[in-house]
Parts: structure tokens; sequence; C-alpha cells
């Protein structure tokens, strides 16, 4: 009996020292860079690196408002570009994928598959035909036009995603607000919008990663120093080559980039997750 | 992530069907239907199909930056089979998706072996593994580029502290380095993906299965072979499709970490035609490039989604 206990003790310790030598792996990374973003200028640039900062400061931090144009604005057109995606997405999926649950009208099935096709297309393949057609319309180098990009690579996943919402919601539950004289929007806002928030929240939670955290479309639409948003200004920084790369800026940067996101994950994890299950199920 | 709400959500679709084709209330209003559509379709029309129409006749044509586009036939895809660069970025691209497929997958289970432990903490595993995935590419990339340093990287920095070398690597001074950088970066970045949908498709088998295999006197392996692997088989599908498309287009982690370096060694398909239309402004050449890597990316896909098929009978 001992013996066993002894052997289940070791198997436990033998787990628990892998795991965590795998999770301090993984961790590591983004620690490191959290940690250099507080040391001193002269800290953060010496060699070789030190691992625990000496004295913290937000000297690094400063720097990057001083970098072009500023932090403040990248992080503004960040959140601005973040915000116009999610409201985007957000009204054109739930309004969409309503339709396509809710109504039978011509050519659904193949706006349906239409949309869905998006996702056979490969991204950065379209990107230069839409910098032509965004030039068009007068939207080049406007943070409005990337939104709106942006908001056409979320359609597959989204519509997909509200769609199979509203079909799981019986219509009878609407059907008592349509006898009272609403309409079909009302009773769809009034009534099933509440059932399919966890849907609603899911793909605001998508669309808001993938806008912060874009950076192919930005390089390629914005040609404006004033319009660039924060992944642009990270890589900008990187390749600022007149100077002497200011590796204590850079990691400051990184952790300006990665905190809303590490952030807003460990808030609303389980919507992440059954995301990526209707994802999974997409196949 | 069980089991019964990946079926209830699966079998959602047919039941709204259903309840469409008895009652006819909906059908009656399909201008109301349509109203509802429009921005889906707007959209669909002018930011997907429209372009897509663009690129494929600009792919017939000499595009200047300036001045008028000229139909130029088949031109472009004749300097397409000429172009060195872009027949090294195919090579190139290939390989990386091949060892990064692989590489993926043999340290996703590792991972999913841990987190799908019952065991006390393999939440918190869990968590940890997954982090990297939500940081964007180009901020991890940064990260990377840091870490990676010869001067000021912790990466030379950890290794000379556990003596495993005496002076700095040069993570990324040689093509076979640059690679192997980036692999451990996208490995690093994307696996707890991976892990997550693994575990997804590991879960929903039902825990009968296992039970009446242990009472049979089934040992693990036999238990991994003939339970876990078949049941797992389209989630296996799927995620091949989603490393091998991702791994083919990838772009933010090379023209941050190495910008195709050394010596355009670690140039792929995407950073060519990035260089291509943006940097040389050679739009038709560019988009005849985009052509091929579209054709070919849709073939592979409805390839793979056969397989999927084929699997899930």
């Amino acid at each position: 009996m001992t013996t066993e206990a002894a052997r289940r003790l070791t198997r436990s310790t033998l787990f628990h020292l892998v795991s965590m030598a795998l999770a301090i792996a993984f961790l590591f990374p983004l620690l490191w860079a959290l940690l250099n973003s507080f040391k001193s200028k002269s800290e953060a640039n010496q060699q070789p690196p030190t691992w625990f900062p000496h004295s913290l400061s937000i000297a690094n931090y400063r720097s990057l408002a001083g970098f072009d144009q500023g932090i403040g604005t990248y992080l503004t057109n960040s959140v601005l570009l973040a915000v116009l995606t999610v409201i985007g997405s957000v009204v054109v999926c739930v309004l969409g994928g309503y339709g396509f649950a809710r109504f039978a009208f011509r050519g659904r099935t193949l706006l349906f598959a239409a949309t869905l096709g998006i996702l056979m297309v490969p991204y950065a393949t379209i990107l230069l035909p839409l910098y032509i057609v965004l030039g068009h319309l007068g939207l080049q180098n406007s943070l409005i036009g990337l939104a709106l990009v942006l908001v056409m690579f979320q359609l597959p996943f989204g519509i997909y995603l509200m769609r199979n919402s509203f079909e799981s919601v019986p219509r009878e539950l609407e059907e008592a607000a349509l006898v009272d004289g609403a309409s079909s929007f009302g009773a769809m806002r009034h009534v099933s919008l509440r059932i399919v928030l966890p849907g609603v929240v899911t793909v605001a939670l998508f669309s808001f990663l993938t806008s912060w955290n874009e950076y192919l479309a930005p390089l390629i639409f914005l040609n404006d120093g004033s319009k660039y948003t924060l992944p642009v200004m990270l890589v900008n920084i990187r390749y600022a080559s007149y100077n002497i790369i200011d590796f204590g800026a850079l990691q400051a940067g990184v952790v300006v980039a990665m905190m809303p996101c590490l952030l807003v994950y460990l808030l609303l994890q389980r919507f992440y997750v059954s995301g990526l299950v209707t994802g999974a199920l997409r196949g | 992530m069980s089991l019964t709400t990946t079926r209830a959500g699966a079998e959602a679709p047919a039941t709204g069907a259903t309840a469409r084709r008895s009652r006819g209330s909906a059908a009656r209003r399909p201008f109301t239907g349509l109203l509802f559509v429009t921005p889906t379709a707007v959209i669909v029309a002018g930011l997907f199909l429209v372009p897509l129409a663009i690129l494929v006749s600009m792919s017939f044509m000499d595009w200047p930056l300036l001045g008028t586009p000229q139909f130029d036939g088949l031109d472009n895809y004749r300097h397409l089979a000429h172009d060195n660069q872009f027949i090294g970025a195919i090579t190139f691209t290939l390989l990386y998706t091949a060892i990064t497929t692989v590489v993926l997958f043999a340290v996703a289970f590792v991972l999913v072996a841990v987190s799908n432990s019952p065991r006390r903490g393999a939440r918190f595993y869990r968590t940890a593994f997954f982090l990297p995935y939500v940081v964007g590419t180009a901020a991890a990339s940064t990260m990377w580029w840091v870490d990676s340093s010869d001067r000021l990287g912790i990466f030379n920095q950890a290794l000379q502290a556990v003596h495993l070398t005496d002076k700095p690597v040069g993570f990324l001074d040689t093509p076979g380095k640059a690679l192997f950088s980036v692999i451990t970066l996208v490995t690093w970045k994307f696996v707890g993906f991976q892990m997550v949908v693994l575990l997804v498709g590991v879960q929903s088998i039902p825990g009968e299965l296992y039970e009446a295999a242990r009472v049979d006197g089934a040992s693990t392996m036999q238990r991994l072979r003939y339970i876990t692997l078949p049941g797992i088989k389209p989630t296996l599908a799927l995620l091949t499709v989603l490393s091998v498309t991702g791994s083919l287009l990838a772009f933010d982690q090379f023209y941050v970490l190495t910008h195709g370096g050394p010596d355009n060694s670690t140039m792929t398909v995407v950073l060519a035609l990035y260089n291509k239309a943006f940097q040389s402004y050679r739009l038709g050449d560019a988009a005849a490039e985009a052509v091929v890597l579209l054709v070919a990316l849709i073939l592979l896909n409805f390839v793979q989604l056969r397989l999927l098929r084929t699997k899930e009978d």
C-alpha cells in the first residue's frame, strides 16, 4: 500500500516537473519582455542582458512617446480601428445571420456560399486589388477603409456563427412579439438577440483580436505615418536603421501591443473556446 | 467543450430548416429578408467578388503604377515561369510548410497529454500554453527578434548560462539557423491553438468507449491506437488543412524576423508577392503570382476537404 502511494507521488511529481518546465518555456518570453520594458534605458541596452531589472523605470515607455508621431497617435489609431471593426462585424453579422436564419429569399443559397467562399481565397492575394478598389471609393489610406476590409474577412466565421445561433432560437418565442405588432427587426432585437448574446460576444472578441493584431493590411493600405497602428509602429522601430535600435523601447512597444489581447483573452476565455468549437465544426 | 454542446450545435441548422418549411410566415416576407442581408451582400460583392475579378483581369495586363493598363495576354505568367526568385520562394515555402506542420503536431500532442490530465493544475498549464496564440504575430516576431539578438538577446544569454555554448549562436546568420528561429517562433506562438482544437476532439470521444476497452483489458497504447486516433481523425484533418494553408501564406514572421534573408534564403511566396507589388510596383506580375497562389490553394483545399469527408465516414 505504501509503495503504491509512493509510486503515485513520484508520478505526480514527475508530471508537474515536466508541465511546469513547459509552462515556463511558454510564459518566459512574455514575462521577459515585461521585465525588460521596466528596466532603465542603460540597463535595457546593456550587454550582456540582465535577468531581473536592477531598478524599475518607465523611461522606455517615455521614449515610445517620442517615437515619430508618438505612441499616443498609434494607440488611438489602433483603438479606433478596433472599435470600427468590432461594431462593423457585429452589426453586419447579426443582421446577416438573422436574415439567413429566418427568411427565404431569392439568391439566399448563392449569397451564403459566396460569403463562405471568402475562406477559400487566400487573404494576401486579394489585398492587391482591394488596394485599387479602396482607391476608387476614396477609402485608401483611411482607417474606415481598412476596417471595412477587416470586417469582410470576419464575415465567413461571423455569419456562420450568427446564423446557427439564431436558428437554434425557437421561432415561437418571436411569434408573440410579432402578433403584438412588432416588426421583424423589433422581434429580433428584443427577443432573440438576448439569447444569442454569447455568439455576439464571440464575434466581437475575434474581430477585436484580428484588428488589433493585423499587420499586413495596415502596412499596405495606410501610407501616412499619422494613420499607422501599433503593429506597424513596432516594426518601424525595429527597422529604424538611421539610429541605433532602442531595445528597451522596442520591448515596451511589444508590451503595449500584447497586453490588451492577453487581458481580453483571460477575461473572455469562455467565449473564445466556444468560438473555436464552432470554427472547428466548420470543416 | 463537451460532446453535448458540440452535437447540439451541429444539429441546430437541421431543425431550423424543418421549421422554415412547415411554417410559411417568413417566406411571405422575402423583401424583409433581403433588407437584413443587404450589408453582407454589399460587402461580399464590393470587397470580395469585384476585387477577385479585378485580380484575374490584372494578371492579363501590363499594369503600370501610373498610366493606362494594357492587355498583354499571358506575358505576366510567362515572366513567372522564368522568375527564379518566385520559384525559389515556392520551394522554400513548401519546405517551411512541411517542417512546421510536422513540428506543430508533435509538440501539440505532448501539450494535449499534459493539459488533458485530470490532475490539479492542468487548467493553468493549458492557459500558459495557449497565451502566446493571442499575441499578434508582428508583436511576437518583434519580441523574438530581440530575444535572438547576439548582443542583447536572452536566448544566447540562457544558452551561455547553462554552458551549451560559449559564444553567441547568431540565430539569424545562416539560412538554416534563420529557418530554425522562425520555426521555434511559430511553434511557440501557434501550437496552443492546435492543442485546444485537439483537446475538443479528444474530449468529444465518449468515456464509455475507454471504460469498455479497459474492462476488455486493452493497454494504454491499444486504447490510443483504436479509440483516440480514429476518434480525432476529422480534427486531425482539419488541423492539417489550417496548418498547411497558414504556413503557405506566411508573411509577418518572415517580414519581421528575417526579412527574407540572409540572401533571400527565407523568402516566402507572400513575401515575394508583397515585394513585387509594393516595392517594385510590378502590379501585373504580382497579380499573376497571386492568381497562381489562389488556384493552388483552392485546389489544395478541395483535395483536403475530400480527405476530410472520407475520414469522417
